[in-house]
Formats: structure tokens, sequence, C-alpha cells
């Protein structure tokens, strides 16, 4: 009995072993499939189209979006909630796969990675460097809190965290216009439709 | 002189007033919710600078780095060897009086062999060499690695983006801390002058901006608030530096710490 409670409790423990996905192999995975669509031969446009779908992969859209809205969050009604989601999803493939859009087969290593806690796993990677520009240190904020889908929250290029940067854009404009979301909204809609 | 000295004295009275004025309740609340967030007291001014920056570039500074992204590679890189050569000078003192004395002495046998061997700095012998990688440091790092606080973010007019502290620490280059502008203005000498020590600074100043050319492009196409992206950069770059960090290292990452996991809290 002790050994058949044995074998059981080892094949639930492998079963959710198996789907479970390295950070540092997602990042690896994410690169490659970018830099791929990237050294193709297609139109920056169908470039810009299929990072997008890639991003909705592997990006935490959503809690990137709250995070980037810091305390002005707390604020928001379930309605505001949904629209700014929205918003900022629009906002933020354009943003993301249009900066991405200008390296041609840029080419990325994995170099390692540190666990954080339970949530967060960062991953440093290398940007190759090429007779135009020198190396750039990349590094993945991971969100693994649930090992089966990680998801990717934030890139710090060179020490300097991208979600900071935004939320520090967002901040600023919601100080300028007396903390009216709505202008924020109204910023975010006007970037994705230029 | 006198001039130098009164903006010095400005300086140091707003710096150290923004020291008081953030000893408030406020500091507790934003030392716990956002870590180290600089006050922007003269955002107005700093925008009105900030446009008159962009107009500069555009009309001057951007073109001239282009023209200088064309010239021949050995000599962009020449260049860019020199003027870091002539920061050691800054660099070093540097090294002093946040007491890293060994780093100290690696800076000076790196501009002795650069400056000698190295013809003036235009080739990095010591690179070849295998010295440790060049790390620059300022007097604004240094006041911050002493504990003073960065005062208020400021955008200077044509130099961009910076803090009460940075500012003082730049003026203490002319006031006598940087040996290249010492020998340059007060040398008494026939082939160095004052406008030797600014056009090196131009220098400096056109190769990084060639450097950034995409990077900044980018950046402004894809900004909702560009001039609260700069500041951010700016700060956050600061931040690294002042604290020797790598950049990559994990205690830059974890600054930020907090503010992730309110969020999964939610």
């Amino acid at each position: 009995m002790k050994k058949i409670l044995l074998i059981l409790l080892i094949l639930i423990i492998n079963s959710n072993n198996v789907y479970s996905i390295e950070p540092d192999v997602f990042v690896q995975s994410t690169v490659n499939r970018a830099s791929q669509i990237l050294s193709k031969n297609i139109t920056k446009e169908e470039k810009i189209n299929e990072l997008k779908s890639i991003a909705k992969e592997t990006v935490d859209i959503r809690g990137v979006g709250f995070y980037s809205l810091g305390v002005a969050r707390k604020n928001l009604n379930d309605n505001q909630k949904i629209q700014y989601s929205k918003l900022f999803e629009d906002y933020f493939l354009k943003s993301f796969s249009s900066r991405l859009a200008e390296y041609t087969n840029p080419e990325i290593e994995v170099k390692d990675k540190k666990v954080l806690n339970k949530n967060y796993t960062i991953v440093n990677s290398l940007l190759i460097a090429t007779t135009e520009r020198p190396e750039v240190k990349i590094d993945w904020r991971v969100y693994t809190k649930d090992p089966e889908n990680p998801l990717i929250r934030d890139l710090i290029i060179e020490g300097l965290s991208l979600a900071r940067t935004q939320k520090e854009e967002f901040s600023s404009i919601l100080n300028s216009n007396d903390g009216d979301i709505n202008a924020l909204f109204k910023t975010l809609e006007e970037f994705s439709q230029n | 002189m006198y001039k130098k000295f009164a903006i010095s004295l400005i300086s140091i009275f707003l710096l150290s007033s923004n020291a008081f004025s953030a000893s408030d309740g406020e500091l507790k609340l934003s030392e716990n919710e956002q870590p180290k967030k600089i006050k922007d007291c003269f955002e107005k001014l700093n925008k009105i600078t900030f446009s008159f920056n962009q107009g500069l570039d555009k009309a001057l500074i951007k073109p001239i780095a282009k023209g200088y992204k064309k010239l021949p590679d050995p000599l962009q890189k020449g260049t860019s060897n020199a003027v870091k050569n002539l920061s050691t000078l800054v660099t070093i003192p540097n090294n002093v009086l946040q007491g890293d004395i060994k780093l100290a002495a690696i800076n000076t046998g790196r501009l002795v062999v650069n400056s000698t061997i190295g013809l003036l700095g235009i080739i990095d012998v010591a690179n070849k060499m295998g010295f440790p990688k060049y790390v620059k440091e300022d007097y604004g790092q240094t006041l911050g690695a002493w504990g003073v606080g960065p005062g208020c973010y400021i955008v200077l007019p044509v130099l961009g983006p910076s803090t009460v502290r940075d500012t003082v620490g730049s003026f203490a280059n002319v006031m006598g801390g940087d040996p290249w502008y010492n020998a340059s203005a007060h040398g008494n000498n026939e082939f160095l002058s004052e406008s030797v020590y600014m056009t090196s600074k131009a220098l400096s100043g056109i190769e990084f901006r060639a450097n950034n050319i995409e990077s900044l492009d980018n950046l402004e196409k894809n900004s909702v608030d560009f001039y609260a992206s700069v500041k951010s950069l700016y700060l956050q770059d600061r931040e690294n530096k002042i604290e020797n960090q790598n950049r990559g290292n994990i205690e830059v990452i974890y600054k930020n710490e907090e503010d992730w996991e309110e969020l999964d809290s939610q």
C-alpha cells in the first residue's frame, strides 16, 4: 500500500512538472521566434503584425498595464478597468512592435537567470554587438506565478526598466491633467490611431 | 570667477533647501510607495527648456551628430578614445573621494599609458593591455555616494537633464576639480585655452548624441510623454551609477519589487 502511495505521489509530482517551462528557455525561445520574424524577407507591416501576435502570447499585457498605471489603478471602476485594458493593449502592441521592428536580425543570447521569488525570475541576456552598435544587456522580468505559462512583465535594458519608464510617463500625463484618467485614455487612443 | 562662485552658492542653497523640504511626512510615504521619487520642482520651466533643447537639437546638434557618424570609423574611434581619456582626469579624483584608492591607481595607470603610448589617448592601449573596463565617475556621483540627495530634477539649457546635486557637481569641474580645465584655462601655455576645453566638451556631447541617434528617435516616436521618458531614463541611469551597480545587476531590479508585489496582491 505504501509503495502504491509512493508511486502515485511521484506520478503526481512528475505530472505537475511535465508542463512547467523554465523562464530562461521561455525567453530564449521567444527571442528566437522574434529574431526569425525580423530576419524574414517580408514587409515591415507584416513583421509588426507577426511580432504583435508573439507579444500577445508571451507578455502579460494586462499586468504591465496595471503596473504602469501606478496608484491610479486603485481608483478605477470596473468599466474603466475594461476600457483601460483595451486601450493599453492597443498602445502597448503598437509601441512594442514598432520599437522591435527597427532591428534587423538581432541575436540575443540568454546567459543566466535569478529567481527573485515564486512569482518572478529575472533572465539575463545579451544582445550581441554588431558593427553598428555595442552589445546591450537585457534582463527580462518573467512572471512565474503559473509555471506552465510564464509571461514577460518587464524588460530592463542596460539597467533601465521599460515598465518603470512607462509608469512615469503615465504618471506625468495624469499629473498634468489633475489626475483625470480620461486624459490618459485619450492620449493612449491617439497614439494607437496615429 | 565671481559669477561661477555665486552660481555654485545658489545651487548649494537650492540643494540644501530641497533636502529640508523633503524631510517631512511625505518622505516616509514616498519611501514606502515609490522609493527615491525625485521632485520636479521647476516643471514648467523645465518643460520650456526641454522644448528649447529639442529645437536646438533638431536644428544644430543632430545634424552635426549625423555628419560625425559619416566620418571614417578610425577617426570616430580616435575622437571617442581621446575624450574618454580626458574624462579620466575627473574620474581619478572622484575614485579617491569615494575611497576607492585601488581604482584610482588603476585609472592613473590607464591615463599614463593612453596619454603616452596611446598618443594623447587616441588609441586605448590600456584596454588592449587588459585593464579593467573603464567606468566614468563625476562629482555628482561622489556627492551622491556621500549621501547628498539629488535635490530637484532640472533641465539645463543645451546640457539637458540633471538634478541640483549633479549640477553642483558639474560646477566643481570649473572650480578646480578638473585638471584638464585648469590646464586649459589657467595653464599659461600657448597650446591650450578655455576654447580648447569647450571644444573637447562639445566633441564629447556630439559623440554621445551620434551614438544615440536611432535610440533617441525611437524613444521619441514611441513615447506618449517624451519629457517624462527622458527624465525617467536619466534618473534611473544616475541612480545606478551612484550606487555603482553594474547594469543588469539584481539590486537594480529589486528596487521596484514592492510595486510588482502589490500588483499581485490585488
